[in-house]
């Protein structure tokens, strides 16, 4: 069984194995540097009718990647699944693993939910509760622009702070059982208000979050930053990874770029003008499943921080003057 | 010869009127959105607060009389920004109570901006039927 | 009390920190780019009037009087803007022209068609009935309420 350790780090005893990952992204995210590492892509339309649709399939077709690719387990075998994502009421999780026929416990963490899932479901497998539990999110450019900007064809310039809702979903399988990269603890993050009230810069309502997760992870366990060959962000952003360092500075931690990094800066590169970065639930898993976790499995890292980071808001609290709310949550995966 | 010359500078007189019109609607179109703009880049106004701002502005600067002279000045310059949009409002709303009394104050701002509104309806109702967004991937 | 463990540091100093990492777009870039489209599209209207107030136009829509005029520039404005939405042309122009292709008339129409195109997937009327001012909305709700107010205080004054 799992022992808490510190304030808010919870140590998993059993083994929890990642047995596999898949992801499916979109046309943008291909060309992106990690393009190699994406092994499916589709158009974003993914010829269905509406974007929520398509991010529905999104999910549909990563759930069904995930099982097809990983040998020894069937349909049946999956205990549960964990997801989430941005659009009201994770309408797209939902809709995506309907056909499943397994247990599905919806996660709203924003942009955090793949960690989210990650945490929640090895604890679940760690306390014997399920063997094989799926964690899956997703998010979609258009129909996340749809919910929180403006419509697609409305001219609008974007600014630099503002970044870019990354298409694609991805997913993971956790396992008690098999090889693999282990979660080894897990630490839940606390949300932080630091009063930033721009929704033109996600990244920056975020940072403080993820500097403080990762601070208490690393004070709970005792570790310094050095212990990990990576510590990686979901989706600060170029800004919010600069400002994430700059508070664990002030704070006397130091990581270096080369230890530290951001999904939202592997995804894309600056000449796709996506202003600051990726961002997104589907940021996160698709980088984790189709990147990291190949690091991981080629044995290039060995031990893996994984901080995922959401900005806790919806339009209504936007319009309402609330500021943006940062959590962020940290999975530590070591070979 | 002299008859000929004379018509080639009315030609030519005539030429650099309308020039200067074009150029008149340029510079005044082009000032008014760099306003905007600057208003978008150094404040925290969004978009949409700036618009109600331009229309709102176009109404009451018409009424205090100073938008006619910007109107004089620059022509399509002038009546095609947003602010265009509250000059019209205006005009329409003093026509209106000059001849209907005090149903106009009601009736003559939309009336004289009506073509535009509806226009936007019915091709956005026909844009609705036969086009789709398009994803932003490229 | 501190929610969070990160002891050194508080509102003020974060907005301070977040002032230094800010990235700004170029200002005269934009200005540049917003004054070249907008007046762009003034000099487009100025073209259409000139075509209506003088030969071949005239033949078509006879003689207009001043009012008749900006009536019909607005017309095609309008059109032109809707046009080029449903074409999905506007917004990469408005991701270059900024205020630009904000401020015509032309950027109100962009701001009318495009809600309409996007929520077509909600049905006709919750969708694109519902939805269609949207963006708009506003500028006609305030337009308008300002009309009534000068025009009110216009009927007062011609009548005292």
């Amino acid at each position: 069984m799992a022992v808490k350790c510190g304030n808010n780090t919870i140590m998993l005893e059993r083994p929890v194995h990642i047995i596999n990952a898949a992801c499916i992204v979109g046309q943008k995210e291909k060309e992106g540097p990690l393009g190699q590492y994406f092994d499916r892509f589709e158009e974003d339309d993914f010829n269905m009718d509406t974007w929520e649709q398509a991010e529905a399939r999104f999910v549909e077709e990563t759930y069904r990647k995930l099982l097809s690719e990983t040998s020894g387990i069937n349909e049946a075998g999956v205990d549960c699944i964990f997801g989430g994502d941005l659009l009201n009421q994770c309408m797209a999780s939902a809709i995506g693993v309907k056909k499943s026929g397994r247990p599905y416990l919806g996660l709203f963490g924003a942009c955090s939910t793949m960690t989210e899932s990650m945490l929640v479901g090895s604890l679940t497998v760690d306390g014997g509760g399920a063997k094989n539990v799926v964690c899956i999110t997703s998010s979609h450019f258009c129909s996340a622009e749809k919910q929180f900007r403006f419509p697609l064809e409305l001219g609008s310039q974007r600014v630099p702070s503002s970044q870019w809702t990354v298409t694609g979903s991805g997913a993971v399988l956790l396992s008690s059982e098999g090889e693999g990269p282990r979660i080894t603890c897990v630490t839940p993050g606390v949300i932080c208000d630091y009063n930033v009230t721009d929704t033109n810069n996600m990244g920056a309502g975020m940072a403080p979050a993820a500097a403080s997760t990762i601070m208490t992870h690393l004070a709970d366990t005792g570790r310094s930053p050095d212990y990990y060959d990576m510590v990686v962000t979901g989706d600060l952003g170029s800004i919010g990874h600069a400002l994430c360092k700059d508070i664990l500075k002030l704070h006397d931690v130091n990581v270096t770029d080369g230890l530290y990094k951001d999904c939202g800066m592997l995804i894309f590169k600056p000449e796709q003008e996506t202003c600051s970065g990726g961002s997104g639930c589907g940021c996160c898993a698709s980088v984790f499943s189709a990147y990291l976790y190949r690091l991981l499995k080629e044995k290039k890292i060995n031990k893996l921080l994984l901080v995922a980071t959401g900005a806790l808001m919806s339009p209504v609290s936007a319009k309402q003057g609330e500021p943006i709310l940062g959590v962020a949550h940290a999975v530590a995966i070591e070979n | 010869m002299w008859p000929t010359l004379w018509l080639l500078r009315i030609e030519v007189f005539y030429f650099m009127d309308i020039l200067m019109d074009y150029i008149c609607a340029f510079v005044t179109g082009g000032v008014l959105c760099v306003i905007a703009q600057i208003l978008i880049d150094k404040t925290k106004l969004t978009p949409a607060r700036i618009l109600v701002l331009y229309v709102v502005s176009g109404v009451v600067l018409t009424a205090v009389g100073l938008y006619e002279h910007v109107v004089k000045f620059g022509g399509t310059g002038a009546t095609v920004p947003l602010t265009g949009f509250g000059y019209s409002l205006c005009k329409g709303v003093f026509k209106a109570v000059d001849e209907y009394g005090f149903r106009g104050i009601f009736t003559g701002g939309l009336e004289n901006v009506a073509t535009g509104i509806v226009m936007a309806i019915v091709f956005a109702l026909i844009a609705s039927f036969v086009t789709k967004p398009k994803s932003k991937s490229r | 009390m501190e929610s969070d463990n990160l002891t050194k540091l508080d509102d003020k100093k974060y907005e301070w920190m977040q002032k230094k990492r800010n990235q700004k777009s170029s200002l005269l870039k934009n200005c540049v780019m917003a004054f070249l489209f907008g007046g762009g599209f003034c000099v487009i209207a100025q073209g259409y009037k000139h075509f209506i107030t003088s030969g071949i136009g005239v033949k078509f829509l006879g003689e207009l009087d001043e009012a008749a005029v900006s009536a019909h520039v607005a017309l095609f404005m309008v059109f032109l803007g809707a046009l080029l939405t449903a074409l999905n042309v506007y917004d990469d122009i408005g991701k270059h022209a900024g205020a630009g292709s904000v401020v015509p008339i032309t950027g109100f129409a962009n701001s009318v068609v495009s809600p309409a195109m996007e929520f077509r997937s909600e049905g006709h009327i919750l969708g694109v009935g519902a939805q269609m001012f949207v963006v708009a909305g506003p500028v006609i709700v305030y337009g308008t309420f300002a009309s009534v107010i000068v025009g009110l205080i216009y009927y007062l004054v011609s009548r005292g």
